[in-house]
C-alpha cells in the first residue's frame, strides 16, 4: 500500500497553503513531516487523510486515484495535537468504536481493545471516561483508537506537543516500537528537528507549503539540499556566512581567510555561502586546521547544562551551541574556532554544492 | 448581643498583648481565633437576614396567590388576612371538575410540547450548519434570524390569523405551535450554535475517520455532547410558548384554547371569581417550576458558556 501525492496544491481564500507537492510514501515506512508553524504540515496531512480536497493534483493509494474518496471510505487513522476522544464514552468504548462500525464480532473487538490498551498501558482505565484521565493517558486513548484498526495510513499531527517532556520521550520511544511490526504508512508531523532525528525513518522538510526535501532522515540531515532545508533541520538554525573562494583560499573578509583544504578543493572560484552547525564551532580548537576567529559576545543563553552563545564579528553573526554552562558578559572579546573541514557550501542560489564528508554528528 | 459585645471587648486586649510579645511563642492564641470567628459569624448572620428579607419580598406575590386560592370569595373581599380562615379546596375542585377549565391546561401543554419538538428538530441542523460550515451570507443570515425576535408578536397577529383561517389551521394546536416557532427557532439556533461551536471540529473528523456516517455521528456522538444546550434551548422555548398569550388566544377559539385565555372567563356580570382565578394561576405556575427544576443544572452550564 503506497501513498502517492502528485502535484498536489491547496489554495484557501487565494492563499497557497500547499504548493505543488510530489511525494511517495512506501508501506511499512515511518515518515516525519518537519516544518515550522504554518509550513503546511497539518494541511498536507488533512489532504492525505481525505479530510480536505486538493485544489489541484491527485492522491493515489496503491496506484488508484482516491482524490475524491470521502474520509470514511478510506482506511486511515489520525491522532491530533489536542486530545480528541469522545467525552461521553468510556475509554473502552472509545477504542472499540472504529471496530464496532466495521461490524466485527464482539469477541474479536474485546480481544483487540484489551490488547491495544495493554500495549499503551491504559488497560486499567478502560471503564473510565476520557476526561477523568491525565493528558498523557487521554492521548494514549486517542492513539489506541488510531492503532486498534488495521489502517493503511496512520497520521500523527504533533501528538506529543501538549505533553510534558518526560512523557513525550517515553511515548516517542513506544511509538517507534509499535510501528516496527506494522505494514502501514506512518506519518508524523513535528516542528522539532531533534524529534525528527530521534524518530528516524524518512523525513520530509516543509517550508511555506513547499516540500523542500524528502529522504531518509540521516541523509536529509547530513546532506540538506539547500540553505532553507539546512536551516529548518537544525536547532539552533545552521550558521550561514558569505565567503569567497579563490584559487588557493577561502576568504570571509580581509582578515579572516584560510587555505583551501582537501575538502573544499573541488569548489570553483567564486562567491559561496558557507554553513556551519552551531555545535561545530568550539571555544578550543578541535583540529589543526580550525580557523581562529576573534568575536564579540552578544548574549550567552544558558539553558540547563547547555549554552547558546550569540557572537558577532564586523561581517557576520554566529550562534554557538556549547555543552556546559559558560558565562560571558556582553561585548566581551573572545576567540572561537571555526571547523574548516565541517563546512557546508551553498552556491549563490542557495543550492548545496558541498557537504562535509564525514558524518559530523550534531 | 450583649454576650457578643463582652467577648469581643475581652478579646481585644489579648490581641494587643500578643502583638507586643510576639517574640514569645507561647502567647495565648485561642482568644485571637475566637475574635475572628465572631466576626465571621456576624457576617454569616447578616447574610442570612438579608437573604431572608429578599426571599420574603420575592415570594410575597406568589404566596398571596396561593393564599387566595384557598380562600372563599367572601373572605378575599372582606379584608386583610394572612392565612385562609375557612380553608377550602373548592376552587381547585372546580377547575379539575370542569372540562372547559382543565382542557385549557391540556391544550397549552400540547402546543407548547409540539413547539419545543419542532423548534429543536429545525434548529439542530441549522445550528450545526452555522457552526461548522462557511457559506455565502452566513453571518448576515445568523443575525437576521435573531432580528426576527425584535418584532413584537402583535405585528404578526393579522397575517397569521388570515393565513391560518384560509388554510383551515385556525383553532388547532399545530397553528399555535407553528406561530411560536417564528420566535423560538431563531432563539434555539442562536443558543445551540454557541454550544456546538464549543465542541471541537476534530471530534467530527475523528468520527468520520472512525467510519461514522453523518446521521450516526450526529445522534450517537454529537447530541450527547450538547445535551446541556438542548436542555437550555427546550427550556427557553417552553418559557416563551407557555407565557405567550396574544397569538395563542387569537389563533384559537374552542378546541385549542389555552389556559391563559380561559382564565379571562372568570370576569362575568356578577363580578370576578377571585378564588378560582388564583387557583388557576397557581396551576399555571406549576409546569414552569417543574421544567425549571429539571433543567436547572443545564441552564447553569449554559449561562457559564455565555450564549444564553
Amino acid at each position: 500500500m503506497s501513498l502517492t501525492l502528485k502535484n498536489v496544491s491547496r489554495v484557501v481564500d487565494g492563499e497557497t497553503w500547499i504548493d505543488d507537492v510530489n511525494l511517495t510514501l512506501e508501506p511499512g515506512s515511518f515518515n516525519v513531516l518537519l516544518g515550522r508553524t504554518l509550513s503546511g504540515k497539518t494541511t498536507l496531512m488533512r489532504l492525505m487523510a481525505g479530510l480536505d480536497r486538493p485544489t489541484k493534483g491527485q492522491i493515489m493509494m496503491n496506484g488508484v486515484d482516491v482524490t475524491g474518496v470521502p474520509v470514511r471510505e478510506r482506511n486511515i487513522s489520525m491522532v491530533y495535537q489536542q486530545f480528541i476522544n469522545y467525552p461521553n464514552m468510556t475509554v473502552y468504548d472509545n477504542i472499540a468504536s472504529p471496530l464496532r462500525l466495521a461490524k466485527m464480532s464482539h469477541a474479536e473487538i474485546d480481544r483487540r481493545v484489551r490488547e491495544t490498551a495493554e500495549m499503551l498501558r491504559i488497560d486499567i482505565f478502560l471503564d473510565r471516561l476520557p476526561l477523568q484521565l491525565s493528558g498523557g493517558q487521554q492521548q494514549r486513548t486517542a492513539m489506541a483508537r488510531a492503532l486498534v484498526k488495521d489502517s493503511q495510513i496512520i497520521l500523527f499531527d504533533e501528538p506529543l506537543v501538549n505533553l510534558d517532556y518526560k512523557l513525550r520521550e517515553e511515548l516517542r520511544q513506544e511509538l517507534r516500537a509499535l510501528f516496527k511490526a506494522r505494514n502501514c504508512i506512518a506519518v508524523y508531523a513535528t516542528t522539532e528537528p531533534n524529534e525528527a532525528l530521534a524518530l528516524g525513518g524518512n523525513t520530509a522538510v516543509l517550508h511555506e507549503g513547499k516540500l523542500l526535501q524528502f529522504g531518509p532522515t540521516a541523509e536529509v540531515y547530513h546532506r540538506p539540499k539547500d540553505i532553507i532545508t539546512a536551516e529548518m533541520f537544525s536547532e539552533p538554525p545552521i550558521n550561514v556566512v558569505p565567503g569567497r573562494v579563490s584559487e588557493t583560499e577561502v576568504t570571509f573578509d580581509e582578515s579572516v581567510h584560510f587555505q583551501l583544504n582537501s575538502d573544499l578543493r573541488p569548489l570553483k572560484p567564486g562567491n559561496y555561502q558557507f554553513g556551519v552547525r552551531a555545535s561545530h564551532i568550539g571555544l578550543v580548537p578541535h583540529a589543526d586546521d580550525d580557523l581562529e576567529l576573534p568575536v564579540r559576545v552578544d548574549l550567552a543563553e544558558i539553558s540547563g547544562s547547555e549554552t547558546f552563545l550569540h557572537v558577532h564579528n564586523p561581517h557576520f553573526d554566529l550562534v554557538l551551541h556549547l555543552s556546559g554552562v559558560h558565562e560571558y558578559h556582553v561585548d566581551q572579546q573572545i576567540k572561537v574556532y571555526f571547523p574548516t573541514h565541517k563546512l557546508y557550501a551553498f552556491d549563490e542560489g542557495g543550492q548545496l554544492v558541498h557537504a562535509p564528508a564525514g558524518l559530523g554528528g550534531r | 448581643m450583649t454576650v457578643q459585645m463582652t467577648s469581643a471587648s475581652t478579646a481585644r486586649p489579648v490581641v494587643e498583648k500578643s502583638d507586643q510579645h510576639s517574640s514569645q511563642p507561647l502567647a495565648p492564641q485561642a482568644p485571637v481565633v475566637s475574635h475572628a470567628e465572631i466576626k465571621a459569624k456576624r457576617a454569616i448572620w447578616r447574610g442570612r437576614i438579608g437573604m431572608t428579607i429578599y426571599l420574603i419580598l420575592l415570594l410575597m406575590p406568589i404566596y398571596w396567590l396561593l393564599n387566595m386560592s384557598f380562600k372563599t370569595n367572601t373572605e378575599i373581599l372582606s379584608g386583610l388576612s394572612f392565612f385562609p380562615q375557612n380553608f377550602t379546596l373548592e376552587n381547585y375542585a372546580k377547575i379539575f371538575g370542569d372540562p372547559t377549565w382543565y382542557m385549557g391546561y391540556v391544550n397549552s401543554i400540547i402546543y407548547v410540547s409540539m413547539n419545543m419538538v419542532i423548534s429543536l428538530l429545525v434548529a439542530l441542523p441549522a445550528a450545526y450548519a452555522f457552526s461548522r460550515y462557511k457559506f455565502v451570507g452566513d453571518k448576515h443570515m445568523f443575525f437576521w434570524l435573531l432580528s426576527n425576535r425584535m418584532a413584537p408578536p402583535a405585528v404578526f397577529l393579522l397575517p397569521f390569523f388570515q393565513l391560518y383561517s384560509s388554510v383551515g389551521l385556525f383553532d388547532t394546536h399545530i397553528a399555535v405551535a407553528l406561530a411560536h416557532c417564528l420566535f423560538n427557532v431563531p432563539l434555539a439556533v442562536w443558543i445551540l450554535e454557541g454550544f456546538m461551536s464549543g465542541v471541537p471540529r476534530e471530534i467530527d473528523e475523528t468520527a468520520y475517520i472512525d467510519g461514522y456516517s453523518f446521521p450516526k455521528f450526529f445522534v450517537r456522538i454529537f447530541i450527547p455532547l450538547i445535551r446541556s444546550g438542548i436542555g437550555v434551548t427546550a427550556f427557553f422555548c417552553f418559557m416563551f410558548s407557555w407565557v405567550e398569550l396574544l397569538l395563542a388566544r387569537t389563533l384559537t377559539s374552542v378546541d385549542a384554547k389555552p389556559i391563559g385565555a380561559i382564565m379571562t372567563r372568570t370576569v362575568s356580570a356578577s363580578g370576578m371569581d377571585w378564588g378560582l382565578l388564583a387557583a388557576a394561576g397557581i396551576l399555571t405556575i406549576i409546569p414552569g417550576i417543574l421544567v425549571v427544576y429539571f433543567v436547572r443544572n443545564h441552564v447553569a452550564k449554559g449561562f457559564a458558556l455565555g450564549r444564553v
